[in-house]
């Protein structure tokens, strides 16, 4: 079942939640709605959910437009950010609550429930209250309880937000592999970039009640559309300066700007990632001398911290293993950094080079 | 023992109790006398009173008469009717309070304490004001021939309104610390406004709503001020206990008969007091673990 956004509004007194959003969800695909807090993104899943009615714009699921439903009248699986679980019901009376009240026959609902807890590996937990379990084991009912009604989609609000980090890692394996199995339109609500592109087939990046990019995480973490989304998915190096003819002049570099037409300077930026540069023993064009400050091995990579004098910025570098061994760098070195790839931003129009 | 250890015992002790023994012992024993005196003496002097002339002589002033009969009847009756007034509209004006957000919603939750800072004898007057035959809705009334005050609608009606407070204030605290993620999740799943009401809200507030319904009840049984006003005092017709109390003891001869009636408004009082002792741990247990499953926000 896809999800159609068209031209959504929603207001909260003078705040704008969401300015004009359209989207689409393909069928069968797991989307992240990765933002920082106040993007809108926890309101846009809301209102595809139903719990929120937009100012102005349409939802469609498929081809029917679902505007004007009540959430009860959706068939849509939610799953809370705190997980909402009854707290006065236990773990099968949780997962059993959708087919209550549609008074589904007593021996289908002990069927389906025994088979969510064993998707959800809950087996045995049926008689334990909320309050019994632990936080992973809780999201995990919330899970089991949106799925029991067979929902046409699934909508997840930050369902990893409340949990250890251990606890998130599995659960994420977990849900990729779920979905997998079952093929549920899902879109879920993430302010962790790393969640998004592990679990998601899709990524929409959201700022301030817009969106930004939306795209495989292939395309959104190699073409960032924007700045803003460069910046917001990983670590990043940024240097300010001009573009002209064909040619960008950002800090100590100088790089050739493909297409570039504009003769009168501009004000540029240029992005360039961790992974982006390399670091070496002597001298090259372009390349920028400092002093390595600090060395950190981070499990498969190695982050350097450099220090350039000349320009007084301090630049941040992901070095893979054996390059590392190679170097075997020592803080207080002297070192030459030079960028292979660099993403160049001006104000009206962006360059990947 | 190691000296170090009982010295840091002595230090702990000290710091426990910092007052002198004979300060303690005088806060102590004068906590003891108020409550002796103003609350458990007066009880025991009631019961003794109404037995001092033997057990038939109280049954007798209970039940072998129909004013005292009838006056029990009355008080049980509206106690009933006012609390399932303020049950049903305690549990909506809580609902709207803590699960919406609309302008004037501060007003109203400080207007819902209005009755606990009106004096009742002045409620009992603002409804005679409007009710009675002097009234503002008073010659429309008597058109139709509904009787209002000097009747048991008016009594229903002052002490409904005497004890409004008691079911909204103690559901609103809690209902506030529930949020709605439940009932929205009820939704979500297709649940329809009632459902959603019985089988997530009400469960969740019952241990709450039980405690202010037993406040409410006891307010209810034991009101005389606004009662006093509206009643018209007729007797066997408008007499509720606490009214009849008063009578009697104002009456010659009939002293015994008053302490029995009050004794029975006390067994009441008494019978509420071990109910909400009851509760109020299962009320306190549901506050905290509401507080223990909704604390988790990171």
């Amino acid at each position: 079942m896809s999800i159609r956004v068209q031209d959504v509004t929603k207001k909260f007194g003078d705040f704008t939640a969401l300015n004009q959003i359209s989207l689409t969800v393909p069928t069968g695909q797991l989307t992240a709605l990765l933002g920082p807090s106040g993007s809108g993104k926890t309101t846009l899943l809301r209102i595809i959910a139903g719990l929120e009615a937009p100012d102005l714009g349409n939802i469609l699921f498929e081809d029917e437009d679902v505007t004007g439903r009540a959430a009860r009248d959706r068939n849509i699986g939610f799953v809370f950010q705190h997980y909402a679980l009854f707290r006065h019901m236990t773990v099968f009376e949780n997962v059993a609550f959708g087919m209550r009240v549609r008074s589904a026959p007593k021996a289908e609902v002990h069927e389906r429930v025994h088979e969510l807890l064993h998707l959800v590996r809950l087996e045995g937990l049926g008689n334990r209250y909320p309050s019994e379990l632990s936080g992973g084991q809780r999201q995990r009912v919330a899970l089991a309880r949106a799925l029991a009604v067979k929902p046409r989609m699934l909508l997840l609000d930050e369902p990893f937000g409340a949990l250890d980090a251990k606890v998130r890692q599995e659960l994420r394996t977990w849900l990729r592999k779920l979905h997998e199995e079952m093929p549920v339109t899902t879109v879920f609500v993430t302010h962790d970039q790393e969640e998004a592109f592990e679990v998601a087939d899709q990524v929409v990046v959201m700022r301030q009640g817009g969106i930004e990019q939306a795209g495989s995480p292939q395309e959104v973490f190699d073409h960032p559309a924007t700045p803003f989304v460069m910046d917001f998915i990983g670590n990043v190096n940024v240097f300010h300066g001009r573009v002209f003819g064909g040619q960008a002049e950002v800090g100590p570099f100088t790089l050739s700007v493909k297409g570039d037409t504009h003769s009168e300077p501009r004000t540029a930026t240029a992005y360039v990632r961790p992974h982006e540069l390399a670091i070496e023993r002597t001298a090259s064009a372009h390349s920028l001398a400092g002093r390595v400050v600090q060395v950190n091995p981070a499990g498969a990579v190695q982050r350097v911290r450099v220090f350039a004098e000349e320009f007084g910025i301090e630049l941040s570098v992901d070095l893979v293993r054996e390059r590392a061994q190679q170097l075997s760098l020592k803080v207080g070195e002297q070192v030459h950094v030079r960028p292979w790839a660099a993403r160049v931003f001006t104000p009206d129009q962006d360059y990947v080079i | 023992m190691h000296p170090s250890f009982q010295r840091h015992k002595r230090v702990a002790g000290r710091m426990v109790a910092t007052e002198p023994a004979w300060l303690r012992f005088l806060l102590i024993g004068s906590t003891i006398g108020i409550v002796a005196g103003i609350i458990v003496i007066p009880m025991i002097f009631v019961f003794y009173k109404a037995f001092a002339n033997g057990f038939s002589t109280y049954w007798e002033n209970l039940f072998g008469n129909a004013e005292a009969r009838h006056a029990i009847k009355l008080t049980l009756i509206v106690a009933l009717a006012s609390v399932a007034i303020n049950t049903v509209c305690g549990v909506a004006a809580a609902w709207v309070l803590t699960k919406f957000r609309f302008p004037g919603r501060t007003f109203l939750l400080t207007l819902i304490d209005l009755p606990f800072a009106v004096s009742p004898v002045v409620a009992g007057l603002m409804f005679v004001l409007i009710f009675g035959r002097q009234g503002w809705c008073g010659p429309w009334l008597q058109e139709h021939g509904i009787r209002i005050i000097f009747s048991w609608p008016a009594l229903i009606l002052a002490t409904t309104f005497v004890t409004l407070p008691f079911v909204a204030r103690e559901l609103i605290p809690l209902m506030q610390s529930l949020g709605n993620d439940e009932e929205l999740a009820a939704v979500s799943l297709g649940a329809n406004p009632w459902q959603m009401f019985w089988r997530v809200t009400l469960p969740n507030i019952k241990w709450a709503l039980l405690f202010g319904i037993i406040q409410c009840n006891a307010r209810a049984i034991g009101e005389f001020g606004a009662v006093y006003v509206v009643s018209g005092r007729i007797s066997g017709e408008t007499d509720t206990m606490a009214v009849l109390v008063q009578k009697l003891y104002e009456s010659p001869g009939a002293m015994s008969a008053a302490y029995a009636v009050a004794s029975v408004l006390t067994l009441m009082a008494l019978a509420t007091l071990g109910l909400k002792l009851l509760l109020e741990q299962r009320v306190t247990q549901s506050l905290e673990e509401t507080a223990q499953t909704t604390g988790e926000a990171p």
